[in-house]
């Protein structure tokens, strides 16, 4: 056997196990996040939404469409990857896929894939209550498409990194309570910078998921506080960075080796 | 063709602790080889660096002539591991755990139903390939970990204490199974507590211990070390004030009503004695070794005593 076929079949293979393993516990996984944004859209968009008025030209409920849509797809991507890879540590079945002839780059594959799926099925949900709620007219499906899919790809490298150094069940749940959850909040999904103080309106710019909210918000809405093109060079950035870490990490095994 | 060859393998893990001292180990394709040792030798590192799951501190491996270091994937590819541990996930269906296995070895989704069917049918586990592995029994568990092992057809199967708590029905059963794998081929590497198995199954042992290979031959010239072999008689009439002796240089010594402890030395045979005691009178009804052959040799030589040749 070839290692193009080798790599191919394990890789669908790590892939459809994530998949099943998601779908398995879909009560858990993806009607959550449908629920939350819901209560999101009651109670910032329509109940105080209403009080605000419009922001860059639309109304509160229109605005924070992308940010909420693109939140789920963060925490989705995130949790599942580093809840999968965790647990396969804490229940030795890692060492199923480290005994086999799958090369690093295919287990990191297959994974971030799982992580991507779940994005993506919990992003189509999210959209579909968001349209209950808000009239949407995407700006650009391209666009959108490539911001929704990156920064779940970046998302799930990240949880990727959690699992591998996380040694206890706190461990998988710090970075997303302490870093993840105030990074994604402060990252404009329910506010523009603009009504910020320089001070803040700075301060912000050092957040990078400002940078993926209002690359989204400009695919849906065509407005943002920030440039496009410094977005996407931000975005790849880290997808480059992490996944050269995550690959580094895998080759010499650590946390997952003796 | 050597299945594998292990040369000046060390291994210091991060907390200061020397597991291997530099071993050199070489296993003959088609072998049943056992290895041996006592808890903490080295036995479960050498294996783990062999499967990939410890890295080295140095010296090489190489399987079926392929290193682990310039080509870890053909190595990976030859070696079916069945761990000491249960390392499965619980909570997927046993026909998934074993086809998984093989798509992780590039068998096709298709093909790897296919096998995972025959290799749980083998195991006796295809009733339930739809059922959660937390359901199992321990057992079951440890064979669906061999039906895992078995799924991708390696050439060089290495169980780690694979009959560690489980019944004697089951353990014969496995013991047959692994007989016929070794029959049609495969290598086999066994680790295990239980010496009676390594001595019923293998042909050629390896013992370990703090970390260095202290003995390495066949078992047959391994148990021909053995100056002497104590065997129990059950005798069919109960036998009143036998005096503890030595009949025809055999030293004989009663148990109890029924029962006498014969030493038998190297050279003797044991034909003469049952003719002694048949005139006598005394009608041996079955006998039974008093002490395994094996642990008794393993026994010294860990101790450092040694059998000599």
């Amino acid at each position: 056997m070839n290692n193009r076929s080798l790599n191919r079949i394990a890789f669908q293979t790590i892939f459809t196990k994530e998949v099943l393993r998601f779908m398995r516990i879909w009560i858990q996984t993806v009607v959550p996040p449908g629920i939350t944004t819901a209560l999101y859209f009651i109670i910032f968009g329509n109940l105080i939404g209403e009080r605000i008025g419009e922001m860059e030209g639309y109304s509160y409920v229109e605005f924070i469409v992308p940010g909420l849509i693109l939140m789920s797809v963060i925490t989705s991507s995130y949790s599942n990857v580093v809840s999968s890879f965790y647990f396969s540590k804490f229940g030795h079945h890692i060492e199923e896929l480290l005994v086999s002839p799958v090369p690093d780059w295919v287990i990191l594959a297959g994974y971030v894939c799982g992580g991507v799926a779940r994005g993506v099925v919990v992003g189509i949900i999210v959209t579909l209550v968001s349209l209950i709620f808000a009239d949407v007219n995407i700006h650009s499906y391209l666009l959108t498409l490539a911001v929704f899919v990156l920064t779940s790809i970046l998302f799930a490298l990240a949880g990727f990194i959690n699992a591998i150094y996380a040694n206890s069940f706190d461990d998988i749940s710090i970075v997303p309570t302490f870093v993840l959850t105030p990074l994604t909040y402060l990252g404009g999904i329910f506010y523009s910078i603009q009504m910020l103080p320089e001070f803040w309106q700075t301060l912000s710019l050092a957040n990078p998921v400002l940078y993926m909210v209002n690359a989204f918000r400009y695919g849906i809405l065509g407005v943002s506080d920030i440039n496009l093109g410094v977005a996407f060079a931000i975005i790849l950035l880290f997808i480059v960075v992490l996944t050269a870490f995550s690959l580094s990490l895998l080759q010499r095994g650590v946390g997952i080796k003796s | 063709m050597t299945a594998l060859s292990i040369r000046n393998l060390q291994k210091t893990y991060a907390n200061g602790v020397v597991a291997l001292k530099g071993i050199d180990l070489d296993v003959q394709q088609g072998d049943f080889f056992a290895l041996l040792g006592p808890n903490g030798a080295g036995k479960s590192t050498v294996i783990g660096i062999i499967c990939s799951l410890v890295n080295k501190s140095g010296g090489t491996v190489q399987v079926f002539g392929h290193d682990l270091d310039s080509d870890p994937g053909a190595v990976k590819q030859s070696i079916g591991l069945v761990p000491q541990e249960f390392n499965f996930n619980q909570f997927e269906p046993l026909e998934e755990i074993a086809a998984n296995q093989a798509g992780y070895y590039g068998v096709e989704r298709k093909e790897a139903f296919r096998r995972a069917e025959i290799c749980l049918r083998q195991l006796d586990l295809w009733d339930k390939h739809r059922e959660m592995a937390r359901s199992l029994s321990g057992g079951m568990k440890r064979r669906l970990m061999i039906a895992r092992a078995l799924v991708h057809q390696p050439r060089l199967l290495i169980l780690d204490e694979p009959t560690a708590g489980v019944d004697v029905e089951i353990r014969h059963a496995m013991w047959d199974l692994l007989r016929e794998i070794n029959r049609q081929g495969t290598t086999i590497i066994l680790t295990t507590h239980y010496l009676e198995e390594a001595e019923r199954l293998c042909r050629h042992i390896g013992i370990i211990n703090q970390g260095e290979i202290i003995e390495q031959t066949s078992l047959a010239k391994f148990l021909g070390r053995l100056g002497a072999e104590s065997f129990e008689l059950n005798l069919r009439h109960p036998l009143a004030g036998f005096a503890d002796q030595s009949v025809g240089g055999f030293a004989l010594r009663q148990l109890d009503d029924l029962t006498l402890e014969v030493e038998v030395t190297k050279g003797q045979s044991i034909n003469s004695l049952f003719a002694m005691l048949s005139e006598r009178g005394i009608e041996v009804m079955g006998m039974r070794s008093a002490q395994n052959r094996l642990e008794q040799l393993f026994m010294d030589v860990v101790s450092g005593g040694g059998p000599g040749e």
